[in-house]
């Protein structure tokens, strides 16, 4: 069995963005980039089901700019086994990330691919949904257990009343919830094999994929500023405040 | 044109957010049609038949439908997407779950948890944990969005449009329901709640969290914690509020023990009004709060339980 695991360059869950009023974009000038978090998970499962002996190989997968490289290498040196990486100006849309996922899935014949339940950048949460559309397999999303049994993968899933578990035909795709694992650090020896490690290369025209994005994006701006910062010396004053100020109690 | 909104329901009940939802899409002014999918659930077409600019209500009922597994369901929606510019949902996880996987086979992008109508083709949404809001325009004949409920009213219920019952898809068999899991609390769902009370890594464990039931029982209001609390399992996923938990936005929402990291302001920042309770006066919580109490959450929240005593 194979395990791909798409890794997205993101902004850092610590950094908090400022949006430029000029170009109404987000200000990425010396901004720390990471991989998404929920990625992070992705590889940190896709290791232990390697560890485990339940798969034979696992692959990191990138899209986007240059840079996407060091994403890789940072999945490579937690353990992964080797890299694709597909070239692009920006990061495309889900939709058709999900288009160019699924070509490298045709074309290594993975059987399970784990994805982060969301981009922390874009907040969109459409990735893996779609990708099982486009290979018309199995869905199981926001997991936070994976076990296999005979040839079938169970999957215990963080719903909004709970949690649910399914068992799905392979191949599947699956998207990861904060509790699924804790993801390790690269220790320094693993990082030094990860620089020899292969990453494989593609152009989107290697792949026919039409990169033409089907949203505009036509400004990005800042949320209305919350107005905070008010104290009570004393929880008399809180309730006292909240009943007869606010209103609320 | 026509919009269809999925309706989210537990085969028994409607859930408000359906009637958001509908809010929603009433600003873009097609009629709208509400879809009904699970089980043994004609009391929930019922319901929906109430909802305020429906005109009409579909229903599809299969034993394969009862969980609302994605493959069955987005077959049965992409069958009826011939009919429709716009599907919408609330953006619950089941609406997360199927909505991307039908737009993927439209061949369309979708445009997740907007928070306002600009037009029928132009809408925004938060992006960056809410600290950035980005207008987007679709280039494609249909579109798929799911809607945060929070920054919609809900749809009233002073209407009485036809059911129509359709016929089941063929169950595509890629995945089987085993369990669920559901804690089904006597207490307000956190996406509904008008109050909502909830600890974080300062609770210091599960047990503690008892003190937040007390006051939440006296107030009528919900329990929530931050992503510390529930990863160190003081208490269940589903009382995760945040960037990637549950948006909520009621008028009072109480933090306590909860440093405040842009995470956990994304899924609560746009509540009416904010309580914090926490010892440290940095915590970045209290710059989001109307009243900060700095104070040990063990002193204040029983003095703040035998406070409420006094005003009721
Ligand atoms: C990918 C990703 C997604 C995330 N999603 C979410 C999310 O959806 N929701 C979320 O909440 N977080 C989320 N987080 C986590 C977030 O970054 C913070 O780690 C988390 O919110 C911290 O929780 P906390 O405030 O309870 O804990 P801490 O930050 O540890 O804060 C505890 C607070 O309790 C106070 N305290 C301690 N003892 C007492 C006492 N006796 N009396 C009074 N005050 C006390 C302390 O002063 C401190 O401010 C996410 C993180 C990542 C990386």
């Amino acid at each position: 069995m194979k395990v791909l695991v798409p890794v997205k360059r993101v902004v850092d869950y610590n950094v908090k963005i400022k949006v430029d009023s000029q170009s109404q974009d987000i200000d990425l000038t010396n901004i720390k980039m990471s991989m998404n978090p929920f990625d992070e998970i992705a590889v940190e499962e896709a290791i232990r089901l390697k560890e485990s002996g339940q798969v034979e190989e696992t692959i990191a997968l990138s899209i986007g700019p240059s840079q996407c490289q060091e994403t890789i290498r940072n999945a490579l040196a937690m353990g992964m086994d080797r890299g694709i990486h597909i070239e692009t100006e920006h990061s495309p849309e889900p939709l058709i990330v999900a288009k160019l996922i699924n070509e490298i899935v045709k074309k290594e014949e993975a059987d399970i691919i784990i994805l982060g339940k969301q981009a922390i950048d874009d907040d969109c949460s459409q990735t893996g949904q779609m990708l099982s559309a486009l290979m018309n397999c199995s869905l199981a999303t926001f997991a936070s257990k994976i076990t296999f049994e005979d040839d079938q993968v169970i999957v215990t899933r963080e719903i909004d009343g709970g949690l649910q578990t399914i068992k799905l035909q392979k191949p599947t795709v699956i998207t990861t919830d904060l509790r699924l694992n804790e993801p390790r650090y690269a220790s320094l020896p693993n990082i030094m094999r990860a620089k020899k490690k292969i990453i494989d290369k593609y152009l989107p025209d290697d792949l026919n994929i039409d990169m033409t994005p089907k949203l505009d994006v036509i400004k990005i701006e800042e949320p209305p500023k919350r107005q905070g910062g008010g104290k009570v010396e004393t929880i008399k004053e809180l309730v006292e405040k909240l009943k007869n100020e606010a209103g609320v109690i | 044109m026509a919009t269809l909104i999925l309706a989210e329901h537990d085969n028994i009940k409607l859930k408000e957010s359906t009637n958001k939802a509908v809010t929603a899409a009433n600003l873009i002014g097609d009629t709208i049609d509400i879809l009904v999918v699970g089980n043994d659930c004609m009391s929930v077409a019922t319901q929906a038949s109430k909802v305020t600019h429906a005109s009409k209500v579909i229903i599809v009922e299969e034993s394969y439908y009862q969980n609302m597994l994605a493959e069955p369901v987005s077959d049965l929606i992409v069958s009826l997407m011939k009919d429709y510019k716009t599907l919408m949902s609330p953006a619950t996880t089941n609406g997360k779950n199927i909505l991307p996987r039908v737009a993927a086979t439209l061949d369309v992008s979708q445009i997740s948890e907007i928070t306002a109508v600009i037009d029928k083709n132009t809408f925004e949404r938060p992006i960056y944990a809410g600290n950035a809001i980005a207008t987007i325009r679709t280039t494609t004949e249909k579109n798929v969005i799911t809607v945060r409920t929070t920054a919609f009213d809900a749809a009233t219920n002073e209407n009485n449009t036809e059911i129509e019952i359709l016929n089941a898809t063929a169950n595509p068999c890629l995945s089987e329901f085993i369990e669920e899991k559901i804690s089904g609390s006597e207490r307000p769902e956190l996406t509904s709640a008008k109050i909502i009370i909830s600890g974080g890594r300062g609770m210091q464990s599960g047990d503690n969290f008892s003190m937040l039931d007390k006051i939440a029982d006296k107030l009528g209001a919900a329990v929530g914690a931050s992503r510390a609390a529930v990863d160190a399992g003081f208490v269940p996923n589903e009382y995760q509020v945040g960037q990637t938990g549950k948006v909520v936005a009621p008028d009072l929402y109480i933090a306590v023990g909860i440093s405040g990291a842009i995470q956990h302001l994304a899924g609560m920042k746009d509540s009416k009004v904010i309580v914090a309770i926490n010892k440290d006066e940095e915590a970045p919580i209290f710059e989001v709060a109307d009243y900060g109490l700095v104070a040990d959450l063990f002193d204040a929240i029983p003095e703040l339980e035998d406070g409420l005593n006094n005003i009721k």
